[in-house]
């Protein structure tokens, strides 16, 4: 991709968001040892990484970075916080049919019948299921753009308005992408929408706004359970690196060959 | 709805126009590889159809962009196709596909087979027609022997390049569709091939018709003959394409992949009509099984003899559900592809809307359109044998 295409970061800002999940991870630990004294330690915590971020000497490199993120499905309890944070962050049209970041309810029965639902992507939370009986198990699956390394969705692209960048996001150029859909087509998971002011294709760009900033996309941000894990995928000492050897490890949709960088932990086999 | 989709799946992307861009690119490659019968494997038969079959070629890939065109987000930047094509995308070369096959295809090859013509009248006319006739010729108004054999050596020439240019225009279109891997309904390897020989079936069907029903209105007789060969070939191209369609059928059937239960329901369901009805009963086997009968497709004079007129209005009807079966080969593969989730779960609905850019309304305009080119195309460049200058070159000697 020509480097050209690397959406600028502006000047002084912290280059390494992956401190930042250090900070969720480690504080998260905090939490569960001491819940009294969370609050003064949140409030540390986020004015450290304020300050941070408005360190005026550091530029964002995209070549010092590969992103990827880690889902843990075991942990995720379907609250929709991460959808709703999505669509306020990345001005997702409201309406139930435009999602970057939607998630998934599976319901499991006894007699083998899969039922899988996403009342308006999730966002408000689930309904409790009719009837408790006959129920086998049941799970929540955070699904969103797997900015796969080797996207069918950019390989279609007729003018080359879609791309990854060099840190491993794929985007699309608004001011490019000519709406032929071609992508929306091409992408295995359902992670594309047309917008329906602007007429070109909008996804999931792992929040690169914030990236660029040294912070961790918005879905990320506000999951109350760390089912999300953001960060470098070729690093070894960082928060993503440690979930993918700490867990069994897989992708959706593997034998398409898209080498997607969403990686899942206890993902059930039902899941496409 | 039923079952599970992705939430993104709700709107359908590519509607009822885009069901029309394979369908009229079809019927141009068709047309041209018909009209290729006659001037490089001498089917003489046919030659009463050569010119009409050229003029439809022209006027239906004139109109090919536009549906295409009426669907972009944004027509505007359409032009990015040329100027900064990704080259590892298959829709990125329809741009050039298109312009080599209008232009060093359709237009030459029409421009050769009618210089002689256009000069002839040019001279014998008056008014508005002559100096149209004279700027088509683009001053090349040589007649003689060496000349005249030139354009014809040159229009052989250009149709030997011209056929594996309509296999390339509509085996593309086919590529797009098939080369879709998130897409179990469309992602075959035979989606090419089944395209380009839909392609020819409906060519074959269009000018057959076309060239029945402009003679009955011009009140001329029909040369039956001619008539008796393109349903032959018609029938034969069917047999092909009917063959590849079984083996695609039976392939899925066989290898029965995870996709089978869902594309199972879809055919059941939504494409009932479309698929089972309409593609498969009314516009495959009944014209199969008519043209088998009464065409000299496999015996002379066919296995029932008929009177000429009811052998006529045969072909006709059979030409008539042939388009039918064809469009709505389009639409299966087009809607078809987007009415089940890639989750595999669920299916859902595609409603035509009647106004708007992609509704009803501009589809049908879209597919007049093309006949109202014809209808110009053939005041200005007659493709009837009667209106070709005769004796060209003794009447300059």
């Amino acid at each position: 991709m020509p480097p050209s295409r690397e959406p600028s970061p502006p000047a002084g800002v912290n280059p390494q968001p992956g401190l930042e999940v250090d900070r969720r991870t480690f504080l998260e630990g905090a939490l569960k040892a001491c819940a009294a004294g969370a609050p003064l330690l949140v409030g540390v915590v986020r004015v450290a990484g304020g300050a941070a971020q408005e360190s005026p000497d550091a530029g964002y490199d995209p070549q010092d970075h590969y992103y990827g993120m880690g889902i843990d499905t075991s942990r995720c309890i379907g609250c929709g916080r991460c959808v709703a944070a999505c669509k306020a962050e990345n001005d997702v049209p409201a309406e139930s049919h435009y999602f970057n970041t939607w998630v998934e309810r599976y319901v499991v029965r006894t007699d083998g019948e899969v039922v899988v639902d996403s009342p308006n992507g999730g966002i408000d939370g689930f309904p409790p299921a009719e009837s408790e009986s006959g129920i086998l198990r049941t799970f929540f699956v955070p699904k969103l753009c797997n900015h796969c390394a080797n996207p069918p969705c950019v390989q279609v692209c007729p003018v080359g308005a879609t791309f990854i960048t060099e840190d491993g996001v794929v985007l699309v150029d608004e001011e490019y992408c000519i709406g032929c859909r071609y992508c929306i087509q091409a992408c295995p998971y359902g992670a594309r929408w047309l917008h329906p002011e602007k007429h070109v294709a909008g996804k999931c760009t792992f929040c690169y706004h914030r990236l660029v900033k040294g912070l961790v996309p918005a879905c990320v941000e506000v999951c109350p359970t760390g089912a999300r894990i953001f960060g470098e995928v070729e690093h070894r000492a960082t928060p993503l690196a440690r979930f993918m050897r700490q867990n069994e490890i897989q992708v959706l949709k593997p034998h398409l060959n898209t080498k997607p960088k969403v990686y899942y932990a206890n993902l059930d086999g039902e899941v496409r | 709805m039923q079952g599970y989709i992705y939430p993104n799946e709700f709107e359908l992307q590519w509607s009822l126009l885009i069901v029309l861009y394979p369908y009229v690119t079809g019927l141009v490659a068709g047309a041209f590889i018909l009209a290729s019968l006659e001037r490089v494997f001498n089917v003489k038969e046919v030659t009463p159809t050569y010119r009409l079959a050229l003029l439809t070629a022209l006027a239906f890939l004139l109109v090919a962009p536009l549906p295409l065109l009426g669907h972009l987000g944004h027509p505007e930047r359409s032009y990015e196709i040329f100027l900064t094509p990704n080259r590892q995308s298959a829709m990125a070369m329809f741009g050039f596909v298109y312009a080599w096959y209008l232009t060093v295809v359709l237009l030459l090859e029409i421009w050769f087979e009618y210089r002689r013509d256009m000069v002839l009248w040019a001279q014998s006319e008056r008014g508005v027609m002559r100096w149209i006739h004279r700027a088509l010729s683009l001053g090349a108004t040589d007649l003689s022997e060496r000349a005249l054999r030139f354009d014809e050596s040159a229009g052989r020439w250009i149709t030997i390049i011209g056929i594996p240019s309509a296999f390339l225009l509509h085996g593309y279109v086919g590529f797009i569709f098939g080369s879709v891997k998130a897409n179990p309904w469309w992602s075959s390897v035979l989606m090419p091939v089944v395209f380009l020989f839909s392609a020819i079936v409906s060519g074959i069907a269009l000018v057959l018709l076309l060239y029945m029903i402009i003679t009955l209105l011009r009140w001329k007789p029909l040369d039956m003959a001619c008539l008796d060969k393109l349903a032959a070939f018609l029938f034969y191209a069917m047999i092909v394409d009917v063959a590849l369609e079984m083996l695609d059928f039976l392939h899925r059937l066989y290898e029965s992949e995870e996709s089978i239960e869902i594309l199972s329901q879809m055919i059941e369901s939504r494409l009932f009509i479309s698929l089972i009805v309409l593609q498969l009963t009314l516009g495959t086997i009944v014209p199969l099984v008519v043209l088998g009968v009464v065409s000299p497709a496999l015996r002379p004079g066919g296995f029932v003899r008929t009177p000429d007129e009811l052998r006529r209005l045969l072909y006709l009807g059979s030409a008539a559900l042939v388009q039918v079966g064809i469009f709505s080969i389009r639409w299966n593969v087009v809607i078809g592809g987007q009415l089940f989730s890639k989750s595999l779960r669920g299916l859902t609905v595609y409603k035509v809307e009647l106004f708007g850019l992609e509704g009803l309304a501009m589809t049908v305009a879209l597919l007049l359109l093309p006949f109202a080119i014809l209808w110009a195309l053939i005041k200005v460049l007659p493709p009837w044998q009667e209106a070709a200058a005769p004796h060209p070159v003794e009447k300059i000697a």
